[in-house]
């Protein structure tokens, strides 16, 4: 699988640094098309990820199971770094995801539980109940979805939990001004 | 009006979570490429990426073995095999501020915080295809120019000295990374 990677390179050199330039090796991927193109790939995009909205469920389930397995196995190994660590990848995953899949509620609750992951100074003085209730949370949300969240239940049910999270952060690492300020700065992506 | 040909450009998706894997793959091939190459680990990405020789690569952070941090930090080592330009877009759950800091500095071109969509994605891609940015060496950096803004006020510890500061004028990654897809 060969490409050409050679361009031509032009190199300004400064005291402390280089500034390389190359020609964009990409230029002819752009083409110009008429203002009034009625090929819109954004709109083919959405309409395929339409299609395959069939599948979300499943996969939310999926995902949900993997994060139950992954608490299972950290609670059995406490200490353990590699069960703590699949724990996060579970957590995580569903933090990217589930909004995407229909369960952005579900993404908040697993936020939550990433930071306590990342941020408490000794993840085996957490309490278990904790994460177990985000555990919980995230589950009862993904299976009871339709039920609870015609009343709004799990809106609320993320928002304590990241505020019972924030506050427990926040104690623990009371004196460890680098993780709090990390705690304490907002998200990118907006929480509501 | 530009439109990008798809259908020539060749990726690497790189993810551990086959959902999300096939979740890109369904919006790529609707973008329009016929190209898409994924691995599920770090590891395994940086093999595919000398192997295949990718105009973009599309990564996400948190993965086993070794994460999408490394292998962007892997194929901007000087010295490496591939081509240590291809533009890497950072694909991510992470949402903290410092997160889009430490993608940057390790030479990510693009940061895009999940969830994704296909704007989002679509916007990204447009921008490392229609509007790259030069490299920028120093002793402890080579990536995509890090400047965004016209900010002569800088005197951090990285302010590069000698030359003029040639910037172009683009959103920096964080106010991108805020757009929500």
């Amino acid at each position: 699988m060969s490409k050409d990677l050679s361009p031509k390179l032009s190199v300004e050199n400064f005291p402390d640094h280089q500034v390389i330039t190359q020609p964009n090796p990409l230029r002819k991927m752009i083409r110009r098309v008429a203002e009034n193109d009625p090929d819109d790939p954004i709109a083919r995009a959405e309409k395929a990820l339409q299609e395959l909205s069939s599948e979300f469920d499943g996969w939310m389930e999926n995902e949900c199971d993997r994060l139950a397995s992954a608490h299972t196995a950290m609670e059995m190994n406490r200490g353990d770094t590699g069960t703590r660590e699949e724990l996060l990848r579970a957590a995580h995953d569903i933090k990217g995801s589930a909004a995407t899949f229909g369960y952005p509620t579900a993404a908040v609750a697993a936020e939550s539980l990433c930071r306590i992951i990342e941020h408490a100074p000794d993840f085996d003085q957490v309490p278990p109940e904790l994460i177990a209730h985000h555990v919980n949370a995230i589950q009862a949300i993904v299976r009871e979805n339709d039920r609870i969240d015609a009343l709004g239940v799990s809106a609320q049910l993320s928002k304590k939990l990241r505020s019972v999270a924030d506050e427990y952060l926040a104690h623990v690492n009371r004196d460890r001004p680098e993780h709090l300020e990390a705690i304490l700065a907002p998200s990118i992506i907006p929480l509501d | 009006m530009y439109r990008i040909d798809f259908n020539k450009l060749r990726f690497l998706v790189c993810d551990d979570n086959a959902h999300m894997r096939r979740i890109l793959r369904t919006l790529l091939h609707s973008f329009g490429a016929r190209e898409v190459y994924e691995a599920e680990d770090g590891a395994t990405a940086l093999e595919m990426f000398t192997h295949y020789v990718p105009d973009i690569v599309i990564t996400d952070w948190l993965m086993p073995i070794f994460d999408g941090l490394e292998l962007a930090q892997m194929i901007r080592q000087p010295g490496g095999k591939g081509n240590p330009f291809a533009p890497i877009i950072m694909l991510t759950g992470h949402s903290e501020k410092r997160r889009v800091t430490v993608a940057r500095d390790a030479g990510v071109t693009e940061f895009l915080a999940k969830p994704i969509s296909a704007k989002g994605l679509y916007q990204r891609i447009l921008n490392v295809v229609a509007s790259p940015r030069p490299y920028i060496r120093t002793k402890n950096y080579f990536g995509p120019d890090r400047r965004r803004n016209t900010v002569n006020a800088y005197i951090g510890p990285e302010r590069r000295n000698g030359g003029k500061a040639e910037v172009l004028q683009q959103p920096s990654l964080m106010d991108k990374a805020k757009v929500a897809g």
